[in-house]
């Protein structure tokens, strides 16, 4: 049977004929959440482990980059907004139902905790660095006394901010190619896998690159395997997930996702990274560069496509 | 209560008096509406149907964009009727994607608008815009929880469908057929 549908009466712009309320603002913030939970968490992870020298660009140096990007990706959130005055509202109320309202309030936590941890460590890495007044003194002598808490704390923030960028879309029912819960776990794994090719590109010492190559293979290996079962799922799912899957499988995000994400953003830079491990010289900002387009790519394709997705009736 | 809203498939001719009364009514700025005509033409030629259907906000029972609201701006008054709250909506659009029926847009004044079933023209006694005008009386409105409304009363004589139940939305507009 031949289907046709025609709408008259409403022609609303960015609803018909298909939905395009989020532009770039959304997955450029969702990268950069992903980015900033991936190196927030292994920065916390081996200052609890108690590898502060061996694995000092991961503890000291990358976080300066967290606060950076939480707050050019927060800028972008704002920007989204279409009633941006009234932004205040999101802090008078706790919605546990709202993914939106958890993702808003841990930003609320984990944004100073990132200029508290970067604020820690200013002394070392910028030599002769001195507070302009005493309060700070003491308030960095505080943080550097209670560093392990914040770091616990600091690795739980950064799972919920990484679980957060997928959950904000998988929530939506109405957009099937996001409505699966997979979203979550897959936005955290690659999160964590671009924050640690920041890492890898900022560091210097051979030691550090390989520890940190090694726990990107394999989550660039998790990657594959949660992307295999997301199309598995869609394809054994319902028309409209079905309908959604085709739009990578022949549809017209194919060559983007196929190409850019899932050859150059994780094949080749895992391939790489696997080749510098067993000794060949590779320079490490090539299979980085790739994982951090890729991981952006992947972010914009996401929200563009689940935007085209709908239900049928 | 539990405000509802049939439509006569059968009835309706698809001539948007409907729409044009409701932004009449409420205001919608031009280039917006709050309810709308699908023509949907199923079969293939010459064996072909038609069906008219005039859409509008489902005042979910289990609405996705009440759930999805950061600042709680979006909630369901008395009657089940779905409101946008307009100076706690932030204009982020979650509910915007949350909505199976795009039945919301985005107002050039920065939030989210849609279809309120005239609740204002209820505290009046008065029954919804769209429902007043049409031409065709193929619309019927009242309280699901009367068995001599309208509404309930449309329900009890026809066969009736709702949209994307699959979406477990619990849609409350119903579609005689």
């Amino acid at each position: 049977m031949k289907e046709e549908l025609f709408v008259s009466g409403r022609n609303i712009p960015n609803i018909d004929p298909f939905l395009n309320i989020w532009h770039w603002e959304i997955p450029l913030y969702l990268f950069l959440g992903g980015l900033a939970a991936g190196i927030m968490f292994f920065a916390g992870l081996f200052l609890v482990m108690g590898k502060e020298k061996e694995m000092e660009t991961t503890v000291k140096w990358a976080p300066f980059l967290v606060p950076v990007a939480l707050v050019v990706g927060l800028f972008a959130l704002f920007l989204d907004l279409k009633h941006q005055l009234f932004f205040w509202r999101l802090y008078t109320t706790i919605r546990m139902e709202s993914p939106m309202s958890w993702g808003a309030w841990t930003l609320m936590i984990i944004t100073p905790l990132s200029f508290f941890w970067v604020a820690s460590y200013i002394k070392e890495v910028v030599p002769g660095w001195k507070w302009r007044l005493p309060i700070f003194e003491s308030f960095e002598s505080l943080v550097i006394k209670y560093r392990k808490h914040i770091a616990w704390l600091a690795m739980g923030l950064a799972i919920i901010l990484g679980v957060y960028t997928g959950i904000l879309l998988s929530a939506f029912n109405a957009r099937p190619l996001w409505n699966t819960s997979i979203l979550g776990p897959l936005f955290l794994v690659s999160g964590m896998s671009t924050g640690l090719a920041a890492i890898i590109w900022m560091s210097k010492s051979h030691y550090e690159r390989s520890v940190l190559s090694k726990i990107d293979i394999a989550l660039i290996g998790v990657e594959l395997f949660l992307i295999v079962h997301l199309f598995m799922g869609f394809l054994a799912a319902n028309q409209v997930q079905v309908e959604a899957a085709h739009l990578f499988l022949g549809g017209e995000f194919t060559v983007t996702f196929w190409v850019f994400v899932m050859i150059l953003g994780l094949i080749v830079p895992a391939f790489l990274e696997t080749l510098e491990l067993f000794g060949y010289k590779i320079p490490m900002w090539i299979p980085s560069l790739l994982i951090l387009i890729g991981g952006l790519m992947f972010r914009f394709i996401m929200v563009e496509a689940g935007q085209i997705t709908r239900y049928l009736y | 209560m539990r405000y509802a809203m049939a439509i006569d498939t059968k009835k309706c001719v698809g001539c948007g008096d409907c729409v044009v009364a409701c932004q009449t009514e409420n205001n919608v700025p031009i280039g917006f509406c709050r309810d709308w005509i699908v023509e949907n033409v199923s079969g293939s030629y010459p064996n072909v149907e038609v069906e008219l259907r005039s859409e509008r906000c489902n005042h979910c029972d289990n609405s996705p964009c009440v759930r999805c609201c950061p600042t709680g701006a979006s909630h369901i008054i008395e009657g089940g009727i779905v409101k946008v709250t307009h100076d706690e909506c932030i204009g982020c659009g979650a509910c915007i994607q949350s909505c199976p029926y795009d039945a919301r847009y985005s107002h050039p004044e920065g939030y989210v608008d849609k279809c309120t079933f005239c609740d204002h023209r209820l505290a009046k006694g008065q029954t919804t815009a769209c429902v007043a005008v049409c031409p065709t009386n193929c619309l019927y409105f009242g309280d699901l929880e009367d068995p001599n409304s309208d509404v309930s009363k449309a329900l009890k004589n026809r066969s009736w469908k709702v949209l994307a139940p699959e979406a477990g939305t619990k849609p409350q507009l119903y579609f005689l057929t």
